[in-house]
């Protein structure tokens, strides 16, 4: 049976994690090998890496720090941040990443998820979005870009649907506004994108505590979770392990790898 | 570690070779990758790292001219190969994926996971019941798999590993000197390594056959 993925997410700035809270006042965490070392040897499930000043700056994804971090981990890792063309996605490929995501990009671009998923198959595509209840679409969410910034004026459910049937093979979805609070996940939003997908969800924004991830594994048929405060921002007095929280959800019966 | 084996990792454009390379690399062998037949030559060991669809790889190895020299090293000199993810199901007659005609090194075919009832394609950790096998120390673990097909060998005594993903269905397969996995051993941490390591310390020729 398939079981549910917890995935450390990495905001990276000059090939170091940070933390933010909504997107702002990012504080220095450690080198994002290090990390990504620790999390492995801790049996996370995969690694998702943002290079997330490299749109904004206008300058090409970190290359040596994704092969860095490739060469110490063995389990799946996606990138993303700053990556505009099929060049761009065959390089990051080529250092060691198993999968792409596009945000941002892909919503001045949408066809780039389609010409990634052709060239590299649409296992490799994921869609990531963030996205605020801002009442202004059909479904009450708005899709926003630029590092959450700028609202689109798209609905965050039909992007995700559109995202979808140009070829992206996952979907990573971020609420903007539950991003860094520590309340939990937004499961109605969750439970709405999930409906209307056919591929795997990612789920991100919000996990603070052992008992939300529980809540969207058994109350959402989201595939994955990002986690990443709860495991190492210093802002918290306590952190969770990794063993902490699979320990917790398997005395939930949540289906989980367990630790080694 | 110090071994006589040469170890060849085909790199093909929409392969995922360098993570397999880092994989090898991190456990202490030296391996390189083979873009040609020239390449493969003196092999001792050839992975097909796989990802992307069997009717793209298919067309990279017949692109890359070394169709005929794998056939000739795998099927009768009986070089010991592993292929992974779409480097497993190529090894079959046919694949439903843009109806492709495969090696048909294993008699079976590749068909799609039913999408009306399942979340395609699986991504993530399912387990893995190994047959026994004298060579591999695994018996039964959690590896990572990303697949929107699965292979259906014909001959049951090449199943190597099962898994369940809606029913049961073929993870692993293994025949004389031929071994590939449905899952990304690569990307399956501690379990993928241990599994790759065991296949990189066989001895070629004499032991499998």
């Amino acid at each position: 049976m398939l079981t549910k993925r917890l995935i450390a997410c990495f905001d990276i700035i000059a090939g170091r994690v940070t933390k933010a809270v909504q997107f702002n006042d990012n504080i220095d965490v450690a080198p994002a090998e290090d990390l990504a070392k620790a999390m492995y040897n801790a049996d996370i499930d995969e690694l998702i890496f943002y290079d997330i000043t490299a749109s904004s700056e206008k300058r090409e994804i970190d290359i040596e720090a994704v092969k860095k971090v490739a060469k110490c981990v063995f389990i799946p890792f996606t990138v993303g941040g700053g990556i505009k063309n099929l060049t761009d996605m065959y390089e990051t490929l080529k250092a060691g990443a198993e999968k792409i995501s596009v945000d941002s990009m892909a919503v001045r671009n949408p066809e780039i998820i389609a010409e990634g998923a052709k060239e590299f198959g649409s296992q490799c595509i994921v869609l990531s979005t963030q996205v605020k209840k801002t009442g202004q679409t059909a479904s009450g969410y708005e899709v926003f870009v630029d590092g959450a910034k700028l609202a689109t004026g798209l609905d965050a459910i039909e992007w995700l649907k559109r995202g979808q049937s140009l070829g992206a093979g996952e979907i990573c979805l971020n609420s903007i506004d539950n991003d860094g609070t520590l309340s939990g996940y937004d499961l109605e939003l969750m439970k709405m994108a999930d409906d209307a997908l056919s591929v795997p969800l990612i789920a991100s924004g919000g996990a603070g505590i052992p008992e939300h991830l529980r809540d969207l594994f058994l109350q959402t048929q989201a595939g994955a979770a990002i986690i990443s405060s709860m495991l190492y921002s210093p802002r918290l007095a306590k952190n969770y392990t990794v063993a902490d929280l699979k320990d917790y959800l398997m005395q939930n019966n949540v289906s989980i790898r367990p630790i080694n | 570690m110090k071994t006589d084996s040469v170890i060849r990792i085909i790199n093909y454009k929409a392969g995922n070779a360098p993570s397999v390379l880092h994989a090898a690399t991190h456990l202490g062998f030296e391996a390189e990758f083979a873009h040609n037949s020239t390449d493969l030559q003196n092999a001792t060991h050839i992975i097909l790292p796989g990802v992307g669809s069997a009717e793209a790889t298919m067309s990279s190895l017949r692109d890359m001219g070394i169709l005929e020299t794998l056939e000739t090293l795998v099927l009768h000199k009986k070089i010991l190969f592993l292929g992974i993810c779409v480097g497993l199901q190529i090894l079959f007659e046919h694949s439903e994926e843009r109806d492709t005609a495969c090696l048909g090194w294993l008699k079976g075919r590749v068909v799609k996971f039913d999408s009306s009832k399942l979340r395609v394609p699986q991504m993530g950790w399912n387990k893995v019941k190994f047959t026994e096998n004298p060579h591999f120390t695994c018996k039964s673990d959690y590896f990572y798999f990303v697949n929107s097909y699965h292979a259906v060998p014909e001959n049951r005594a090449d199943l190597w590993g099962v898994s369940d993903y809606g029913g049961s269905f073929t993870s692993a397969v293994n025949r004389e000197n031929i071994y590939a996995t449905q899952f990304h051993i690569e990307k399956s941490g501690e379990a993928g390594l241990a599994l790759l390591k065991d296949f990189l310390i066989l001895n070629s020729l004499k032991e499998v056959v």
